[in-house]
């Protein structure tokens, strides 16, 4: 039976094209491979291959042509011991591979009932755990963040080999920001890696190893500098699951110092919550207390997906109180109430709970009472809990230092509003930095953050006290 | 070697090749104290090589060439990258390799994944995007992996998986095995700034990778004398300390002891070393290829004088270690595996509509 050579397609969404020239004439012996015909569109002009051996027993398409359908014949060729006498036994093109219908479906199928388009099947929803419980009468050690987060890594190292270090001053100098001191003299140069400054090729080096099975601890000294790696971390750590099918992912933990510190201006000074927030196949995790850092961390080291682990360089100095146990584990997706309270809610994370923090103690002096969820996690985010709490005081605040468009707190209010908008009693206010690099000037700079003032002012605005 | 540099000399004045810029470069790497690597001979292949190389080859060519017909007919999707012409450069590669040393790659990936032994079925059916593809449809021709073959991708970001290839010889390293890992990439990927982020790391740390640049003369469509201003790509680990050699990339025998030569340097803990292999690539750069860039002749001088499948076929026939009826039963069966994975990509089902959240976090 001959075979139909089609009229090519150039581009997935081309639908016909001209057929320029013949390079080829009935009765010529073609191989496999070799150019026939050329082919063109309005981008591009291709080379049509032979694709088996054989004789070009008929053109049916002349050269000049314009406008030839894509899949429609253009040659017969005839295999070895045909003659032009099975030129008319050619088989029906097979149609091609569509979403819907399915390929297998025959052709008077389909013209007699359209398909409709599959419907999108509903996000799975995972339960959550809860916190640990933490037994009655363990003991609370004040221990800044720094030490939290050192100590759970130092734990995660020494129960499983496979988790290492690597950054720039991770080892010989102790940390850029002293979170890894004492992690080398405990675990040698072998799992404690100090890196060239060289952010992409780092980053890309650590998801290697983690596709090779090992769990490495990446530190970019700011994740300001983690804009380099941005290709490794979205493109090849968060979606290489997905793209594999599940066979191979990167259980990688990604930290470092993130937002503003202070006076070290516009290249130094980014929240990336709302980046990294925004990207599927990542978890993010922002800790504001020692506790929530140290169990998260953990957690975080374990996790079989990469993290993304945002640290703040002012909070490394604060001390919370962290329950003394051998194994305190909290769960990433988990937010925490922080305080609770009746007339108004705030939602902050990270950094921006000590804006939130401090304007309930001033907001409490003035009889209002206030309800904090700290989210923890960025992604996957637990909503459940804000809106249980945006139930009850019927207002919301959401506090962060990140950039106002596209925020964490927009997110947030675009989901409550279209979750329990019956249940609103004001517009959801955010509080965010400003829509501006960070500035230098001492002045300037301390405009550009959220204040406790603007939290006080936007909790009075919700609830009406202004 | 200082013989060598003389030689080169006079004929540098003659003209400016790529090939004498790169042997005075040469001639001057004692200083840098980068090891001095000279290609090898080609290696002298059994009958039993050469007909596996042959038809591996040709498993290749008819791959893609089926490939190619099936993206026309609209069966494939998206972006498909052939490697119509580059066949030696990796099957040569694999005939050095040892299991467990891992295989990464770009975007022009379907020849590594049939050369690690992936199954043809499983690849085609990605390729049309169908649940039995080996990423269950959802990653397509530039994103597909099989940990049982240590084949870890098919990348689509040119360069990307340099970095990544480099921390899979970390991981090999750091679990103190004697692995290897194969990173294969373009002469357009070479000039990314990720690759030398990774030569500098690698050879820091005495990581065994061998680096494959796989020269097919074109990063798209801009010509390498167009964009790079080294084009003797096996010197571009000098500032590192990598040692580096050309080979012909369109003769098998000339890769394998390439390959042999360069594992054993990994193996026996010389750090990385790089292979620049001199190929070409057949088809466009992908389905939508103006061909404006170079000449027909040009393709057609490679295909009929260098042609890496033609080549081992020429020596089969001449050392009688084959007849053409032989040789055409090999064509056979290799199209019949072919058509087959065709078929079962054309009526394998499309993935289930609940595969769309699953996999994207463990």
């Amino acid at each position: 039976m001959p075979t139909q050579i089609l009229m090519p397609a150039l581009s997935p969404t081309m639908e016909e094209g001209n057929l320029v020239k013949w390079l080829k004439k009935e009765g010529d012996t073609v191989s496999a491979g070799e150019v026939i015909a050329e082919i063109e569109t309005d981008k591009a002009t291709m080379e049509v291959e032979a694709v088996d051996e054989g004789i070009i027993g008929r053109i049916l398409v002349d050269e000049g042509t314009e406008g030839v359908p894509v899949n429609s014949p253009i040659a017969l060729l005839l295999a070895e011991g045909e003659s032009s006498e099975d030129l008319e036994k050619a088989p029906e093109p097979r149609p091609a591979a569509s979403a819907q219908p399915p390929a297998d479906v025959h052709a008077e199928q389909r013209t007699e009932e359209p398909a409709a388009p599959a419907a999108v099947p509903k996000v799975p929803v995972q339960p959550l755990p809860a916190d640990p419980d933490i037994p009655g009468g363990t003991e609370m050690v004040e221990m800044t963040v720094r030490e939290a987060l050192r100590d759970a890594m130092a734990e995660e190292m020494r129960r499983d080999p496979d988790v290492f270090i690597m950054g720039e001053e991770v080892a010989e100098y102790q940390g850029a920001y002293k979170v890894t001191q004492g992690l080398l003299q405990e675990f040698g140069d072998k799992r404690v890696i100090d890196t060239p400054i060289t952010e992409h090729g780092f980053a890309g080096v650590g998801i290697g190893a983690a596709f090779a099975g090992l769990k490495p601890i990446v530190e970019f000294m700011t994740f300001n500098f983690a804009m380099q790696a941005m290709d490794q971390i979205v493109n090849s750590a968060a979606k290489t699951l997905y793209m594999a099918g599940g066979q191979m992912g990167a259980p990688i933990v990604f930290r470092g110092p993130n937002g503003a510190a202070a006076r070290v201006a516009a290249q130094h000074s980014q929240d990336f919550a709302a980046w990294y927030g925004h990207i599927p196949g990542l978890k993010v995790v922002m800790p504001y207390t020692a506790a929530d850092a140290k169990g998260l961390l953990k957690a975080a080291i374990r996790d079989p997906n990469p993290v993304i682990f945002l640290e703040n360089e002012i909070l490394y100095g604060q001390s919370f109180e962290v329950p003394k146990l051998d194994d305190f584990v909290l769960p990433i997706g988990k937010a925490r109430i922080h305080r609770q309270g009746r007339d108004a809610t705030i939602v902050s994370f990270g950094i921006g709970m000590t804006y939130a923090v401090k304007a309930a103690e001033e907001l409490a002096g003035m009889g209002i009472d206030v309800e904090i969820v700290d989210l923890r996690t960025i992604r996957p985010m637990d909503l459940d809990t804000v809106i249980e709490s945006v139930k009850k005081t019927n207002r919301l605040v959401t506090v962060e230092e990140g950039f106002p468009q596209s925020s964490v707190g927009d997110h947030i209010a675009s989901q409550v509003m279209q979750r329990i908008f019956d249940y609103l009693d004001a517009p959801v206010i955010t509080i965010t930095g400003k829509d501006v690099p960070m500035p230098y000037a001492a002045n300037l700079e301390k405009l550009a953050l959220p204040s406790v003032a603007e939290v006080v002012e936007a909790v009075k605005a919700v609830t009406y006290r202004a | 070697m200082a013989t060598a540099a003389k030689k080169t000399s006079v004929k540098s004045s003659a003209g400016k090749s790529a090939r004498t810029r790169g042997a005075s470069a040469r001639s001057s790497l004692a200083a840098t104290g980068t090891p001095a690597v000279r290609t090898p001979k080609p290696a002298e292949l059994t009958k039993d090589e050469e007909l596996h190389a042959f038809r591996e080859m040709l498993l290749i060519r008819r791959f893609e060439e089926k490939s190619g017909q099936l993206y026309g007919m609209g069966h494939i999707g998206g972006f498909c990258h052939l490697y119509i012409g580059q066949e030696a450069v990796v099957v040569g590669m694999q005939m050095s390799m040892k299991e467990g040393d891992q295989v990464i790659t770009g975007y022009r990936d379907h020849g590594h994944m049939l050369a690690t032994g992936m199954d043809p079925r499983g690849v085609m059916a990605e390729l049309t995007g169908r649940r039995s593809g080996y990423s269950k449809g959802k990653g397509g021709s530039m994103h597909m992996f099989s940990k049982e073959k240590n084949f870890y991708g098919g990348h689509g970001i040119v360069g990307a998986q340099v970095p990544l290839g480099t921390g899979l010889a970390l991981a090999n390293r750091y679990r103190g095995n004697d692995f290897v890992s194969l990173t294969y990439f373009g002469d357009g990927a070479a000039n990314q700034g990720q690759v030398y982020e990774s030569f500098n790391m690698a050879s820091l740390w005495q990581l065994p990778i061998v680096y494959i640049i796989e020269n097919n003369r074109y990063a798209m469509g801009t010509a390498i004398t167009r964009s790079s201003a080294e084009t003797n790509l096996s010197l571009r680990g000098i500032s590192f300390r990598i040692p580096g050699i050309q080979v012909d990339g369109m003769d098998v025998r000339a890769v394998k002891a390439a390959g042999d030569l360069a594992l054993d340097w990994c193996r026996s803990g010389k750090g990385p070393i790089i292979l620049e292999m001199k190929t070409y690539r057949y088809r466009g750069h992908s389905m939508s290829d103006p061909a404006k860039y170079r000449s027909r002749d040009e393709v057609q001088k490679m295909r009929a004088e260098h042609d890496p499948i033609e080549q081992v076929r020429q020596r089969l026939l001449q050392k009688k270690w084959a007849t053409e009826d032989e040789l055409k039963a090999i064509d056979k069966d290799v199209r019949e595996i072919v058509a087959d994975a065709a078929d079962f990509a054309q009526s394998d089902p499309e993935p289930d509509v609940s595969e769309l959240y699953t996999d994207v976090l463990l």
